[in-house]
């Protein structure tokens, strides 16, 4: 188990107060200046050392994304975007962040724009953090107050000034290029890429986007070095994590641990166990609803980093870890999620846009028994259909959870089903995918 | 994509309160001047508040015109994010959380007291006319699940009992305390906390 003194959120559960001069005695805003006055070659070379892969989801080398900006500032401003638009069904790791310990954000955010050339940073809060955003609001201003952001920030001669800019209830927007048109007062419809935010980004301009989580944990790694980072868990797959243990366990919590700790321990030591013993486990999902499920076979022996949870077929993700146990309709979780991403997709590509619903009343059906077994390659066709045949990836998001359950769950779909076609029986099934075939003429 | 219903019943007139008015172009200043747009929301959001939580059409066509821009563009924006209401909702606007991990902790019991006590169906008002509940998707609490929101506030660790007080309390127009239900620490783990520890005892 990860030690405590090599811990970077020490105030994750706000035992020691979230205000700007508890986190001074933690030791945010301490060198800050001399971190700085290192350049910015040091800094995005210390973080490419520190292996520090992004922790919104994709897993991107941090180091890398910030090197894209341009060397030198044209007429066109650079711009740094904070992603607080936590939506992922099983994550709540940034809010705790934006609640406690803002300040390790704040200083984030004045490096890395330095690091950058950015002189305006914008942080995307979801509108449903309200709270939230007040007491980072709180925050930002304490820091102005203390000249730590602001016109020469910290005494480094740089500028940066931090903006709060709510989103409103849609999911889509935790996408980067999505988020950049919500900022820019549009619906939240993903662009195409290429050209890539880092050179063409909000208003046309070079930006960075980067999660909560990433920019926080940015001067840890500055101060206490990156080789102290990359000791920390596996090879390109460095440091500590936040992972969120929510559902079945008798103990659900946030726990910074160190990558690549076992799953089983993370669910038995921090999590306290599954409901009803390890043995009533059925599924985890590993890293938010995005990420195919992993059965207990898998979840006996899996690490929770990014590259070995790709080998299982599944994603480190938000490391939203969603455990279910026997007591729960593993079909029905999923079929949720379903319907999750049905109400969430931003309809701009077809495949997704119908896609989503098509597999959500699929999946309702088969929970109910209503299926037939020839619908699971058809369901399973349909995953494919959407997968990597959409703008965003939210088409891999919406499909993986069900390829995941087919993967690993196919004989308990299978069980439920039968072989009948409905179409034959005449019964009256409202989820019906083609309505057409219910009438007479067309069966 | 949500489906949304337009009042039937509009206000003639819309405009932003003195005090309204000051907040939006403090809103506005946080962007490029020549940007003006990216402030909709913040604006929105304004006139939702003052307009009992939702926002009717002179509203929207306000706020274009404060941004300069066309109030298609604005309705596109009300129309396409869930949080902006376009036909009134309660005083006290619940919204339970019925996403997978708060649906695998009970957020079906958390419906049916909504249902019972509240209204029926999902986006009516209760008798009293003082509230009125949705199902939403992930709220971003799931350490805390089952959970609620009403209006600004996060309601966490619930169980049926503990909704149903909550409830009452609302339909007697009285807003109860926020937070665990159990009077839990955060997100922290209830038995056996195992990080974190000095901090724990200090």
């Amino acid at each position: 188990m990860l030690k405590d003194e090599d811990r970077i959120f020490k105030n994750l559960y706000n035992d020691l107060g979230w205000d700007i001069d508890s986190a001074i005695n933690r030791g945010d805003w301490i060198h800050t200046k001399d971190l700085i006055s290192k350049g910015k070659e040091w800094i995005i070379k210390e973080i490419k050392d520190s292996e520090l892969r992004g922790r919104g989801g994709a897993g991107f080398p941090t180091g890398l994304k910030l090197s894209f900006a341009p060397k030198n500032v044209s007429t066109r401003p650079h711009y740094l975007v904070i992603n607080a638009d936590e939506s992922e069904p099983g994550t709540c790791k940034d809010r705790d962040i934006l609640r406690f310990e803002a300040q390790k954000l704040i200083e984030g955010c004045l490096i890395t724009s330095y690091a950058i050339g950015a002189h305006t940073c914008y942080i995307y809060i979801r509108g449903e953090y309200v709270r939230e955003g007040q007491r980072l609001q709180e925050a930002i201003t304490q820091a102005y107050n203390k000249k730590f952001i602001g016109k020469n920030a910290c005494d480094s001669g740089w500028d940066l000034d931090i903006h709060i800019h709510y989103g409103a209830g849609a999911y889509i927007c935790g996408e980067e290029t999505a988020l950049l048109e919500s900022l820019e007062g549009k619906k939240g419809l993903p662009r195409l890429k290429p050209p890539f935010p880092a050179l063409v980004g909000l208003y046309g301009c070079p930006t960075i986007v980067n999660n909560v989580e990433t920019i926080a944990v940015v001067p840890t790694i500055l101060k206490r070095g990156a080789k102290w980072f990359a000791s920390l868990g596996k090879p390109k797959n460095t440091g500590t994590k936040i992972f969120c243990i929510s559902g079945d366990v008798n103990s659900p919590c946030n726990v910074e641990e160190e990558m690549g700790i076992p799953l089983k321990d993370l669910i038995e030591k921090h999590g306290g166990g599954v409901i009803g013993g390890w043995n009533n486990l059925q599924a985890v999902i590993p890293g938010g609803s995005s990420m195919p499920l992993l059965p207990k076979s898998i979840c006996e022996t899996i690490t929770m980093d990014f590259d070995s949870l790709i080998k299982a077929k599944s994603g480190l993700g938000t490391a939203g870890v969603v455990v279910i146990n026997k007591d729960h309709d593993i079909i029905k979780c999923i079929a949720r999620i379903a319907k999750f991403y049905k109400h969430e997709s931003c309809g701009q590509c077809t495949p997704c846009r119908e896609g989503c619903g098509w597999m959500w009343r699929m999946l309702e059906r088969m929970a109910d028994g209503e299926g037939t077994h020839k619908e699971i390659d058809l369901l399973y066709d349909v995953t494919k259909q959407i997968e990597g045949h959409t703008i965003c990836a939210f088409g891999e998001g919406s499909a993986w959870p069900v390829q995941g359950l087919i993967r690993h769950f196919r004989k308990e779909i299978e069980k439920r089903s039968h072989e009948e076609p409905l179409v034959k029986k005449k019964s009256n099934i409202p989820y019906l995918i083609d309505q057409h075939i219910l009438e007479k003429d067309n069966a | 994509m949500s489906i949304k219903k337009l009042s039937k019943i509009q206000p003639q007139s819309f405009e932003f309160s003195k005090d309204n008015l000051q907040k939006a172009e403090e809103e506005i200043k946080k962007y490029p001047k020549d940007r003006k747009a990216s402030a909709v929301m913040a604006l929105l959001y304004l006139a939702q508040n003052q307009n009992d939580n939702w926002i009717p059409l002179a509203g929207i066509k306000y706020v274009a015109n404060l941004l300069g821009i066309p109030y298609i563009q604005v309705y596109e924006v009300t129309t396409f994010y869930s949080m902006f209401n376009l036909s009134p909702v309660g005083k006290y606007f619940v919204q339970v959380c019925t996403t997978t991990p708060c649906m695998l902790r009970g957020a079906k019991k958390i419906v049916d007291v909504c249902k019972k006590h509240i209204s029926k169906n999902q986006n009516e008002l209760s008798e009293n006319k003082t509230c009125s509940w949705v199902e939403v998707e992930c709220l971003g609490a799931c350490a805390n699940a089952p959970m609620m929101q009403i209006n600004q506030d996060y309601f966490e660790d619930l169980d049926e009992n503990k909704t149903e007080e909550i409830v009452q309390s609302l339909l007697k127009g009285k807003l109860p305390a926020p937070g665990s239900a159990r009077n839990r620490k955060s997100t922290a783990p209830e038995k056996e906390r195992k990080t974190l520890l000095q901090g724990k005892n200090a």
